[in-house]
């Protein structure tokens, strides 16, 4: 069964013009088709020009992070079926805007780098696989699954505030070390989140939440990293 | 026109697990510059699902050596044996090297890397199915991943992300370097190096229904060929056999390694007929294979196209554990629990087994007489070492990625002290930026879109898991017409900031280009062997065709050459499960 969606898709062609402009274009979609296949429909047939990220196409590389009917979404793994027929369609929201829909992450994927955002463990590694228990494998299973795509991040009014701010992804890449049990660097990388602008900023508001296409309770993992911290001294910074 | 120049001792072109992992080795040499036309961890590799193999032996006895005779079996013997010995011996420490470095493998009770069952991978020589693949849920790909590429920012492995290469440049029978566009801007870049790592992984998007990502569309090998290099074993591509119907969407082997099972419309679990000792854990082109002759017999599910991956017996914990990620896929694209109901599926293409021939150290080779050249390297999806031969086995590419992927950092790291430094002629600079200027402008009648449907749909009718004379030899003349329409594109989008408009259309360029190399390889080789099965010839036939196909670009179209088969220890033998 297919039908006739509107898109409603706000563009910058910075080449062209400097403002912003809302284009609406008219797409015939099936029930099966994402937010996607009528972004490349609309590139394809009838505006080349219209610019935004893709490439895994089913949810799992973090490129078409927008914002669709005023939640940041994955284009690809939202179905045209499941929203009204016109669908609205801006970039992610505070971050600079190169293109139409393509944003400037750098800031983004910055603040994962303030995190020591690697396993450390100086120890001399043993023969064989470092021993760790389903259980504590557990502990990090949700926060092993983000993909990166910044929707909660953006979403987030603390980060809309406060730019520094490491914001909901940094600080769940941090938990997912903190808690892993291979890592050696905890002092190291509670010193780097619990800073002016670290983990205390968290007002437990849960955009992040709302908008995590992997499901993450990003929230419970913020609270986690807050006791962790409290429990070996790093109370510093707002409280 | 304004160009930008960097240099870095080591250019890697590709932030998938085969350029991350060789970015790793180089880094400890000299300086490193690892170029990626998306950012690093969207790079496919992060989409892998079910696993790595290794015989760790933590679930099961096993053995390299099984590993290794299963891997010349799924091959169907035009893998090369020593190369294949090679892979299946490091898969040991290098899965271990893998968790040291921070991968979050799923877990057995006593804490050591899960392992599980997937196609082709047996104990004793294919008495038994055996749990080989390590995995994290069925995020292997991106556990692995995210962790090589963290690994690459602790160390300090420069990242150019978002740049699109458009040239390799080799003279003198040596590397110089590379061109690239900055995609932010378009501003050109040229990045002079003494080795060049090509790992750009592969080209499935050249066929209709493929689970690869748009980014998948393999313009550097087509640049190598372009230059009068080889291409290896091009007619072997991969069709998954189970891919989400209509989507292509993959569904992990790993779902059949946890207990499911294919059926077919009148509810037969139909790969007993097929394969009777290890049924729906035969290798992918035997079960792709029999699903396409039960839907051609009119056995597809409602007499339809497509047959059924039945979960539903399978522990609803197991699914929800092991199989997260295709549970979720199966709801959200085709609103199925997969506990409740069986999963629409046909074969999807997959991976590509051909590519750019090269030594088992990456070396890439310019004949099939083992000479190389100078500085340039290739490992994972884009190269053939070959390792895969006519079938790859499930859980054999990420570690094909890096055991090669360190392999040709290493080499490339071992020649950095005399190596001189590449050169790239400012004539071959201006020459890359008129074509793409000559892309901006055009104002032709065709649309890059238009001829891209036309190229996948003439690619998956007519060479995808059954291929003929007649119908490949349609092929090639449609892929004439297709190019002569290229000429003739037009592109709307004519600005510098990230032109995607014209990016697009400088990949199809180049995947008409390679689409001829696949439909000429498959149509010369007169025989049926793993992946490659012609319905004409049936047979696999070793007396022939026990060889590889070296492919180059003639002045008057594609010539072949042949390299044989490096056998060892395993004779070939009549392949049945
Ligand atoms: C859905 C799916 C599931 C899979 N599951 C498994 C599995 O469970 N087990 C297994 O062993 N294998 C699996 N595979 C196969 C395996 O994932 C791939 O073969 C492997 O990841 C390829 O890795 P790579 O490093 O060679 O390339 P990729 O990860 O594809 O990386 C290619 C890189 O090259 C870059 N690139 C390409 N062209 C250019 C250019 N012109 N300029 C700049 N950069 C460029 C890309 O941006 C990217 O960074 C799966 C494949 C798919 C599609
Ligand atoms: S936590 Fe969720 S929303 Fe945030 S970047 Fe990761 S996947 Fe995206
Ligand atoms: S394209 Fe990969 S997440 Fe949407």
């Amino acid at each position: 069964m297919s039908k006739y969606y509107t898109f409603k898709i706000k563009r910058y062609l910075p080449d062209e013009n400097p403002s912003t402009r809302w284009d609406e274009f008219r797409v015939k979609l099936n029930s099966m088709e994402r937010v996607l296949d009528g972004l490349v429909k609309i590139k394809e047939t009838m505006d080349g020009t219209l610019t935004f990220r893709k490439s895994c196409a089913h949810g799992v590389c973090g490129s078409c992070a927008m914002k669709i009917n005023g939640q940041n979404r994955l284009a690809c793994q939202t179905l045209v079926k499941d929203l009204p027929e016109t669908i609205e369609i801006e970039p992610l929201p505070a971050l600079p805007v190169i293109k139409d829909l393509v944003v400037d992450m750098t800031m983004f994927f910055h603040k994962n780098d303030k995190v020591l955002p690697y396993l450390i463990n100086d120890e001399p590694p043993p023969e064989r696989e470092r021993i760790q228990s389903p259980e504590d494998q557990h502990k990090i299973l949700e926060s092993i699954t983000c993909i990166m795509c910044g929707s909660c991040t953006t979403s987030c009014p603390v980060f809309w505030a406060d730019k520094e701010y490491l914001g909901p992804s940094a600080l769940l890449k941090a938990y997912r070390f903190l808690f892993d049990t291979r890592d050696r660097a905890t002092e190291q990388r509670l010193e780097a989140i619990t800073g002016e602008h670290g983990v205390w900023r968290c007002h437990s508001i849960f955009n992040c939440v709302e908008v995590c296409p992997k499901e993450i309770d990003i929230t419970k993992h913020i609270l986690k990293l807050k006791r962790l911290a409290v429990k070996k001294g790093f109370t510093g910074g707002e409280k | 026109m304004e160009i930008n120049k960097h240099y870095f001792d080591t250019v890697i072109i590709g932030s998938g697990l085969a350029g991350c992992r060789a970015a790793i080795e180089c880094i400890n040499h000299g300086t490193v510059g690892v170029l990626s036309k998306l950012y690093p961890t969207r790079s496919h590799s992060t989409a892998a699902q079910g696993g790595i193999g290794a015989a760790l032996g933590n679930e099961e006895e096993d053995s390299p050596e099984w590993h290794t005779y299963d891997t010349v079996k799924g091959s169907d013997f035009l893998g090369d044996q020593d190369a294949i010995e090679i892979m299946c011996y490091d898969a040991i420490p290098t899965i271990i090297e893998l968790e040291h470095m921070g991968v979050p493998f799923s877990r057995t009770p006593e804490g050591k890397i899960a392992q599980r069952r997937f196609g082709g991978h047996t104990r004793e020589f294919g008495k038994a199915p055996v749990r080989r693949a390590c995995y994290s849920a069925d995020r292997t790909g991106h556990a692995v991943l995210f962790a090589l590429y963290e690994q690459c920012q602790l160390k300090g492995v420069r990242f150019f992300q978002e740049f699109q290469v458009l040239d390799i440049v080799v003279e003198n029978n040596a590397v110089q370097g590379i061109i690239a566009v900055n995609i932010k801007d378009g501003s050109l870049h040229v990045f002079e190096s003494k080795a060049v790592i090509i790992a750009s992984g592969g080209y499935g998007k050249v066929f209709k229904v493929t689970s690869n990502a748009y980014a998948s569309t393999g313009e550097c090998l087509s640049m190598l060929f372009r230059q009068g290099l080889p291409l290896e074993d091009m007619e072997f591509f991969q069709f998954h056999p189970t891919g989400l119907y209509g989507l292509g969407i993959l569904i992990t082997e790993g779902a059949r390694g946890e207990g499911g099972i294919l059926i077919n419309g009148k509810g037969e679990r139909f790969m007993e007929r097929y394969a009777p000792t290890i049924k729906d854990l035969a290798p992918r082109d035997m079960v792709s294979r029999a699903i396409l002759t039960e839907i051609r017999e009119g056995r597809g599910i409602d007499g339809k196209d497509y047959v059924y991956l039945d979960l539903r017996h399978v522990d609803r914990k197991i699914l929800e554990e092991r199989l997260p990620e295709i549970t979720t896929f199966c709801k959200i694209y085709m609103g199925i629990d997969p506990s409740e109901a069986p999963i629409p599926v046909v074969p999807t293409a997959h991976y590509a087994m051909g590519g750019i021939p090269t030594d088992n150290d990456g070396r890439v080779l310019r004949d099939i007489d083992g000479s190389v050249v100078e500085g340039l390297y290739a490992a994972g999806e884009c190269a053939c070492v070959s390792v895969h031969g006519a079938n790859r086995l499930g859980c054999n590419s990420l570690l094909d990625t890096v055991v090669f992927g360190r392999r040709a950092g290493k080499a490339a790291s071992s020649t950095l002290k005399t190596a001189t430094k590449g050169k790239v002629k400012k004539e071959r600079i201006s020459l890359i930026a008129d074509c793409v200027d000559m892309i901006r402008r055009s104002n032709g009648r065709e649309t890059v879109a238009s001829v891209r449907r036309d190229l996948q749909t003439a690619m998956m009718d007519k060479c995808s898991v059954f291929r003929k004379e007649e119908e490949l030899k349609v092929l090639l003349d449609e892929l004439q017409a297709l190019k002569e329409r290229y000429k003739d594109i037009s592109i709307a989008d004519k600005s510098n900031t990230f032109n995607t408009d014209l990016l697009e259309a400088i990949e199809l360029g180049h995947m008409l280009t390679l689409s001829e190399v696949i439909a000429s390889c498959a149509l010369q080789r007169t025989e049926s062997r793993g992946a490659h099965c012609r319905e004409d010839y049936p047979k696999r036939d070793d007396e022939n065709w026990l060889k590889h196909t070296f492919a180059f670009q003639g002045d008057k179209g594609i010539t072949f050459k042949y390299k044989p088969v490096k056998l060892t220890r395993f004779k070939p033998e009549e392949r049945k499960y």
